[in-house]
């Protein structure tokens, strides 16, 4: 029963990982940009919140009201303002530029909010569970895993049934021939890296619900992102929720295993499948 | 006659290869106009200089009389002017609807009602109807080719520009294409139409532009055009075999 319980927790946990990797694999898929910042933007987000929570003296998951759609003005006037001069067939500046921005956001949450780990507290959410037999699953993460799957579904909407999601798809797949159909590239770019971190708000909010963060919290969560992604086969949603389950119950099981272990079987996991299925366990159908 | 399209002393190099040398030229609403040249003459470039995808060393494109040599193509395409590619360049991932409709959502601006009206109307046009679900990927030659005139026809077009449409089609396939230009041109659309298959050409236009190392050395009635001592020398022996 402790092997299924921490099972069940993994694959939980691994809708977190999948709204970390959401918005990673969203901005490669439209316009080959690898954010190295995406984890310290995830951070960013939760001490918005947190500043939020407390300013406002609301409950932390109520202040996704005022941190996505913040965050989604800074992701359009990043791309807009910074990002999209940097953008060419190489996609090594944009790259640079998102590392140097992941050092300076560390450095400013430094400064602002100090060293010091937080924590969001979501009162009886906290510890409210709910009994199946043996098992006791928390609404908490369950909270989180249904909140993941609505977010991939939603995208997945997006993409396929919208104008705006016909838009990223064209510009994804030849970005100078959309153009030629009156999509200003600028500005689509923009949009999806409005969208991106709309999702990464959702991710942080939770991620600071969940676990106790600090400044320095971002890169392992930009790695544990990537390692979804890439698990779940690149420009798949689906397979990066199915990326994150993999990566969250190797954790799981590491974990029981030895508590030093949690990551390292994540990890380990990760390099097996890259090994054995370099393009993920569901690569996008080639055409 | 009002102009719809003015370009104004346009020059562009790549290096040491000028690709447009002071190029100027007007066109007239409603004409359809034929551009031949030989390869590398400049010809397919100086469609780049007037959809936006280039910008000039020097000189204007003006359209319906404002100067949009600043403009970005997408602004140009919104504006009214779409192209065809010399080797079509389909969304291969999504279907040919889609492809389509993203013409006529974004370049003709159209609410999703009209949009999807347009749509149908232009892949009527084209004989594209019954492949609306399928992947552009998947389409054939001539579907590709028809599918560039679809995406062109539904981003609403006053000058519809076509980079050698024509090429690589069995002689069937040119005049059922030729038909289908032909039909286009009724609904007073301006056309440009860059083309080696000669004949093609001139089964539909009523000027004809010669390009040679980025300058004009001819323009004027198709068959003036043709016979005259200039485009003999310097072009007829290449058209020959096209
Ligand atoms: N982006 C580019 N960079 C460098 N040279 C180019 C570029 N585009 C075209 N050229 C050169 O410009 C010349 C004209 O090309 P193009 O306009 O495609 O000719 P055409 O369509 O008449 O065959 C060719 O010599 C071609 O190699
Ligand atoms: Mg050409």
């Amino acid at each position: 029963m402790v092997w299924v319980n921490s099972i069940l927790q993994g694959v939980l946990l691994g809708g977190l990982y999948a709204l970390f990797a959401a918005g990673l694999s969203l901005i490669f898929g439209i316009m080959r940009l690898v954010n190295i910042a995406h984890g310290d933007l995830i951070v960013l987000a939760a001490f918005l919140g947190l500043v939020v929570t407390s300013s406002l003296d609301i409950h932390p998951l109520a202040s996704l009201v005022v941190v996505v759609p913040a965050m989604a003005l800074l992701g359009y006037l990043l791309q807009y303002l910074l990002l999209n001069r940097t953008m060419s067939d190489d996609i090594l500046p944009p790259l640079l530029v998102t590392f140097g921005l992941s050092v300076i956001l560390q450095n400013v949450m430094l400064e602002t909010f100090s060293a010091d780990p937080q924590k969001m507290n979501t009162g009886a959410l906290d510890t409210a569970s709910i009994t199946v037999g043996a098992l006791h699953i928390g609404v908490l993460p369950l909270l989180m895993f249904a909140v993941a799957i609505a977010v991939i579904a939603g995208l997945q909407w997006l993409f396929y049934h919208t104008a705006i999601g016909r838009a990223f798809r064209a510009t994804s797949d030849n970005a100078d021939i959309a153009q030629l159909m009156g999509l200003n590239k600028k500005h689509v770019f923009s949009l999806a890296m409005a969208l991106s971190l709309a999702v990464v708000a959702i991710a942080g909010i939770f991620l600071g619900t969940k676990t106790s963060f600090d400044p320095s919290s971002g890169p392992a969560r930009l790695i544990f992102g990537f390692e979804a992604v890439i698990i779940g086969g690149l420009g798949n949603l689906w397979g990066t929720l199915f990326g994150g389950i993999i990566l969250g119950v190797a954790q799981g099981i590491g974990a029981q295993i030895h508590p030093g272990l949690q990551q390292l079987a994540g990890h380990l996991v990760f390099l097996i499948l890259l090994a054995i299925r370099p393009n993920g366990l569901f690569p996008r159908v080639a055409h | 006659m009002s102009n719809i399209l003015t370009c104004d002393a346009l020059s562009k190099s790549f290096g040491s290869v000028v690709v447009a040398d002071s190029i100027s030229f007007s066109i007239e609403k409603g004409e359809a106009v034929g551009i031949i040249g030989p390869n590398g003459a400049g010809k397919t470039s100086l469609f780049n200089l007037i959809t936006g995808t280039l910008q000039p060393t020097s000189g204007q494109v003006h359209f319906k009389a404002q100067d949009i040599t600043p403009k970005n193509s997408a602004t140009r395409c919104r504006a009214g002017i779409a192209r065809s590619f010399q080797i079509p360049q389909p969304f291969a991932g999504m279907s040919v609807y889609e492809n389509v409709l993203v013409a006529a959502t974004h370049g003709a601006s159209l609410k999703p009602q009209q949009a999807q009206a347009t749509c149908i109307d232009a892949l009527e046009q084209t004989g594209l109807l019954a492949r609306v679900n399928d992947l552009a990927g998947s389409l054939t030659l001539l579907e590709r080719k028809r599918l560039e005139l679809t995406r062109a026809l539904a981003s609403n077009p006053s000058l519809l520009l076509l980079d050698e449409i024509a090429g690589g089609l069995t002689d069937k396939e040119c005049q059922s294409l030729i038909e289908t230009i032909q039909s286009i041109r009724a609904t007073g659309v301006t056309i440009v139409w860059i083309e080696h298959v000669v004949h093609a050409l001139l089964a539909v236009v009523e000027r004809l532009i010669v390009l040679d190392f980025g300058k004009i050395i001819a323009d004027g009635e198709p068959n003036t055009v043709i016979n005259s001592q200039v485009v003999r020398e310097n072009y007829m022996g290449i058209a020959a075999d096209a």
